[in-house]
């Protein structure tokens, strides 16, 4: 039995996900292709995105690509920590926003 | 500044010790499948030399910086130089190769002694295209070198020069301390004099290597980058930008095993690896020449000391009918200029 749930070498065996779906497998890498084309955003700029996606996400298969892809396209460390302190940011605030709706319900039953 | 494999006694300054490496371990186990295997697979084994277009001449391994990737071990402890004799039989030579470009390597070329007496025959002989690979850095290094902007004008010379990154952190980490400096000076310096503006003859090309143990990214979209943080942070122009890859020998080997990289590194240029680039490779239209004048299929053979499949050995042997056509000589090192779009001393090959 396996002993780990995530294995480096099933990043390089995504595209096998077709296998048991062949039209929808398609339909989403033609689909995951174009999204990463230059476009009003440059595909570095998408790339950092991604990186900081995947982060969020917590995809490890994501963050091995996407560092790849950064250092591949010169992006640098200092470009790829600012785009994750991004990601931070907005999971912290994501957090801290519903205080909010605590506070509002502390306010309310409180005398 | 890091020291040359060569200064440091280390194993991998023996050239038979990192052939071993690539020839063993997972080629030899099979589990990544060796480079004449693969180029087998479509039918292009043995590769072939076709006509010689590019001569290149590596006129000696000194050289003011050393590099962390560095494919020659060049640095200024290397006391391999080509002597003017030896310039002078290239000379006799060259016209009877046929070849349209001559392309000037190190080490920094400049510091062999004879350079420019080299340079200023060479040109007389009206070769299309005159190459001085120019660490940039040399140009600031002392008063001697400051007019070789002047010098390389003089003589219609194509510039290409070396430049990891357009910032100063990832520069300096693979070239040096204080590099990136330096190489933007140099810069400024040949576009003084016309080098790399638009619309200028005067030819100054940039080439990128990746600074650790991953692939160059799309050349085209790199060399957007490097175009656009030049001009705006430096006011530098310069005309391409060629993207090669790493390939696994002599420093950037021993990075890549000291980093424990280097198994993943050969993974990664194996399942790159674009058979269409095979047919372009630089070694099918290129001879290099070494600094004591033996003749190599490329300069990464050179640095391996794998020689011609050839009875002309030397320059001083040198004859079409014997080179043309030859076997050229391979090894697993091979899948750096087969990975991805290719790559050749000037970029990409698809």
């Amino acid at each position: 039995m396996q002993k780990t749930y995530y294995d480096p070498a099933d990043l390089k065996k995504f595209g096998s996900i077709s296998e048991w779906n062949e039209e929808l497998g398609a339909k989403f890498f033609e689909y995951y292709g174009k999204v990463f084309e230059e476009g009003s955003l440059t595909a570095r700029e998408k790339s950092l995105i991604a990186l900081a996606v995947a982060h969020t996400i917590q995809c490890p298969y994501c963050i091995d690509a996407y560092t790849g892809d950064g250092l591949q396209r010169g992006i640098t460390k200092e470009e790829m920590i600012e785009a994750l302190h991004v990601a931070g940011a907005i999971r912290g605030g994501a957090s801290l926003v519903h205080g909010v709706q605590m506070m509002n319900k502390v306010n309310k039953l409180e005398m | 500044m890091i020291k040359s494999l060569q200064r440091r006694e280390s194993e991998l300054a023996d050239s038979k010790r990192q052939q071993e490496i690539l020839a063993n371990g997972i080629f030899k186990s099979g589990e990544l499948p060796k480079f004449a295997d693969k180029i087998a697979e479509t039918n292009q084994f043995p590769l072939k030399a076709r006509k010689l277009e590019i001569l290149q001449i590596n006129v000696g391994y000194m050289c003011n910086q050393v590099c962390a990737h560095c494919h020659v071990d060049a640095g200024p402890d290397r006391k391999e130089i080509m002597t003017k004799a030896t310039m002078q039989e290239i000379l006799d030579v060259v016209q009877q190769t046929g070849a349209h470009t001559l392309d000037l390597t190190g080490g920094a070329p400049e510091m062999n002694p004879n350079f420019r007496w080299f340079v200023e025959e060479a040109s007389r002989l009206g070769v299309e295209d005159f190459i001085v690979r120019s660490n940039l850095t040399i140009i600031r290094a002392n008063k001697a070198y400051h007019d070789l902007p002047e010098f390389f004008k003089n003589h219609n010379i194509h510039v290409v020069s070396s430049m990891p990154h357009w910032t100063k952190g990832k520069t300096d980490k693979q070239r040096g301390d204080g590099v990136f400096d330096k190489s933007i000076q140099a810069l400024l310096d040949l576009n003084a004099v016309g080098y790399g503006m638009p619309d200028s003859p005067l030819k100054l090309d940039l080439v990128y290597n990746p600074s650790g143990a991953f692939l160059p990214g799309d050349q085209v979209s790199l060399q957007k980058d490097f175009k656009k943080a030049l001009l705006e942070d430096f006011g530098i122009y310069f005309h391409q930008l060629f993207a090669l890859t790493n390939l696994p020998i002599s420093r950037f080997l021993d990075y890549l095993i000291a980093s424990e990289n280097y198994e993943d590194y050969m993974y990664a240029l194996v399942e790159a690896y674009n058979p269409a680039a095979v047919r372009n490779v630089m070694c099918t239209n290129t001879l290099s020449v070494s600094w004591d004048g033996y003749l190599y299929d490329c300069d990464f053979n050179q640095m391996l000391q794998i020689p011609v499949n050839s009875s002309a050995k030397h320059i001083s042997e040198y004859k079409t009918e014997l080179l043309e056509g030859r076997h050229i000589a391979i090894s697993q090192h091979c899948y750096g200029c087969t990975a991805g779009a290719g790559s050749s001393c000037q970029g990409s090959v698809t």
